[in-house]
């Protein structure tokens, strides 16, 4: 047979993807910067599986009894608490790294299934503004564009510490993006590469954040829930302060937590998987004995109702959603859509040296289905009523999964899953969950066999 | 200490700072008053802290943090000293201090003047946003830091740091430069410099000569990813 060299093995230490990034790096001396989350395997919510139920436990009708979705949050000081008719909320994700269209999509379709969405680095639009029934206003290290007005017409505030897929590390939105509508939002010449801050400009841990909290409630006398978002590195302790200093509800982002442009060395390894970061930011509440007092949303890498339904299990109030959203949106699709026309869009993904189903270039501008762009022309590929009509549907599905697990498990309102309907398939996941494993009652690390 | 003048009056050894600030927000944009004064601030956070009203606030003695924060419209005085972040993302109107300023005084400021007649501590008018900051004394290090528009003067010396990745704002100081940061760099005054430092010292009431000030601005070396130069800028 010519051509095949049979014997060879590839390296596990400098197999093939390891040589091109040492190729890579060698002929260009820059590092990597992409787009998404992490590409790595990581234990997930896929690793549990429900315990629904049979003989000793009653289930309810798929179809016909009624399963509650309905979820609060912000009950701990705030005067109007956000009233939501699903636990699946949109994360904050930036106009700038998103276009207005898609910002508009987002709005409306969150608005449409009684959920809220959240601004992000960059400020808040009049056009989200205008399609979201309730608006999470983000409180950044950047400050770009962040306003008493806005702050005063959002539903509430989240102050972001940290983001799943850089904790520790600061926002990048790279010139090709910045436009003059991005740069006058920010405040910055058209065009430069913008590296946001890492830090707060106006406090410095958690005894300043305790002060920073009780000022942005009194700016807004107390009217609105104050979230706290962390990158899931040290959960516990994190959550406990963030506690302390006040916050209404924690929202904490894993390692799988999207990004639209970022360091890979960040992205790949950096944070905890979210399956721990539940648990523990779980734990920290007990023992603060502020659960179910202070909410919880868990983020990064929930992508479906069964996801939904095991964080709610563990003990998640809400999630929220930012790599599924653009994805419902086309998003590694391999057309966009003009009317009724599906518009080939392979070439475009070739340009920029990827393919469908691997495109993670949102931080060059160009994406070929007008999502995460700037572009004039490529912005016009994501009709804003297209996109929330397909984004509804997407968050229809994740309901529906959602509380057909949960009346699979016997419950008549998703909040009521608990740690007790799941059970591990993996040793690590067990580990990570403190779960028992599948058909044992061994949970790894407990010291019960 | 001033005496108490003026139209309504909280002393915050009795009220709270809640219902001051409700007061502000609230009570007076609907009333016709013009002048507050806040007796026995005592070290107290969030003072008028989101005034959006035309009004001049008195406050008589020592505040906390984030004094005046997000500030518009409204012209408030401190008779004393202020903790950290005075007047932090202040959007319009006049925060005067007549006193010291601990750290990031101004930290986002968007608009308006900000006026420390004593010194500022360290990362004075961080990340400034349009802002013109008026130090009568000195800054601790790092004032300016990414600092993206707006005026700072310091009529005294500043510390190590000044200006680190600085973006379009512009830094006067009169006194001694301990050592700027990343990507800042000493420039020429220009007529049109000295016009600035002379308007904005006026509008400070604060008496120097401007013809002692140097300009501190962006090399604007940072604005894109250099990887030939390795990270140390």
């Amino acid at each position: 047979m010519s051509g095949v060299i049979t014997g060879l093995e590839e390296s596990a230490s400098y197999n093939r993807n390891v040589l091109s990034y040492i190729h890579q790096a060698a002929e260009r001396g820059v590092y990597d910067i992409r787009g998404l989350g992490a590409k790595r395997h990581v234990p997930t919510f896929d690793d549990l599986v429900f315990l629904t139920a049979s003989a000793s436990r009653y289930p309810l009708e798929g179809y016909r009894e009624k399963c509650t979705t309905k979820t609060l949050l912000g009950t701990r000081s705030a005067t109007n608490p956000i009233e939501l008719e699903i636990p699946i909320t949109i994360a904050g994700m930036s106009f700038g790294s998103l276009s207005a269209n898609a910002k508009e999509a987002i709005g409306r379709a969150a608005t449409l299934m009684g959920t809220s969405t959240t601004t992000g680095d960059g400020g808040m639009t009049a056009e989200e503004r205008q399609s979201s029934k309730t608006l999470v206003y983000q409180c950044l290290p950047s400050r770009y564009g962040f306003n008493p007005d806005d702050l005063r017409r959002a539903e509430a505030i989240e102050i972001v510490i940290g983001q799943g897929a850089k904790p520790g590390g600061g926002g990048l939105l790279l010139g090709q993006k910045i436009s003059a509508r991005v740069a006058a939002m920010r405040t910055l010449p058209e065009g430069i590469d913008q590296r946001s801050p890492c830090r707060h400009p106006d406090w410095t841990g958690p005894d300043d954040l305790t002060i920073k909290i009780e000022e942005l409630r009194e700016i807004t006398d107390w009217r609105v829930p104050i979230y706290v978002k962390l990158g899931a590195t040290r959960v516990r302790e994190d959550v406990k302060l963030a506690v302390k200093a006040g916050a209404d509800v924690i929202v904490v982002d894993g390692m799988q937590g999207g990004t639209a442009a970022t360091q890979q060395v960040f992205i790949e390894h950096t944070g905890i998987p979210t399956l721990p970061a539940v648990r523990l930011a779980v734990e920290a509440l007990e023992a603060m004995d502020v659960f179910g007092k202070v909410q919880l949303i868990v983020s990064g890498g929930i992508r479906s109702g069964a996801d939904v339904a095991k964080a709610l299990a563990l003990g998640a109030d809400a999630v929220a959603i930012g790599q599924g959203v653009l994805m419902a949106l086309g998003c590694n699709a391999p057309t966009w859509t003009s009317g009724n026309e599906a518009i080939d869009a392979t070439e475009d993904y070739h340009k920029l040296g990827t393919q469908v189903g691997f495109c993670h270039h949102c931080h060059t501008g160009m994406c070929p289905v007008g999502i995460t762009t700037q572009d004039e022309v490529l912005e016009t590929r994501l009709d804003p009523e297209w996109g929330a009509r397909r984004l509804r549907n997407y968050l229809q599905v994740l309901t529906m999964e959602l509380t057909t697990l949960a009346r699979a498990c016997g419950k008549s309102n998703v909040h009521h899953l608990e740690r007790e309907d799941l059970a591990a398939l993996t040793v690590e996941a067990a580990a990570m969950a403190k779960l028992p494993l599948a058909g044992t009652d061994w949970i790894p690390g407990s010291g019960t066999l | 200490m001033a005496s108490v003048t003026g139209d309504v009056s909280f002393n915050l050894a009795e009220q709270t700072v809640r219902e001051m600030n409700h007061y502000l927000h609230e009570v007076l944009p609907g009333e016709d008053v013009k002048q507050v004064n806040i007796l026995h601030p005592n070290g107290n956070h969030s003072i008028a802290a989101g005034v959006d009203a035309d009004v001049d606030v008195d406050v008589l003695g020592h505040a906390g943090y984030f004094l005046a924060g997000m500030n518009q419209h409204a012209r408030i005085t401190v008779h004393g000293n202020v903790g950290w972040s005075v007047a932090e993302n202040i959007m319009s109107g006049t925060v005067r201090v007549r006193g010291n300023a601990s750290q990031c005084a101004a930290a986002s400021g968007h608009g308006g003047l900000v006026v420390i007649e004593g010194d500022a501590s360290s990362r004075c008018g961080i990340s400034m946003k349009g802002v013109d900051i008026v130090v009568g004394g000195s800054v601790g290090h790092a004032a300016g830091f990414m600092a993206q528009a707006g005026r700072m003067i310091v009529c005294g010396d500043a510390d190590p740091g000044l200006g680190d990745s600085l973006y379009e704002a512009v830094i006067y100081v009169g006194g001694t430069i301990a050592g700027l940061g990343s990507d800042a760099r000493q420039e020429q005054m220009t007529d049109d410099d000295f016009a600035t430092v002379a308007s904005l010292l006026r509008k400070a009431k604060l008496d120097y000569d401007p013809q002692r000030f140097k300009r501190i601005a962006s090399a604007r070396s940072l604005y894109h990813w250099n990887n030939d130069a390795g990270q140390r800028y």
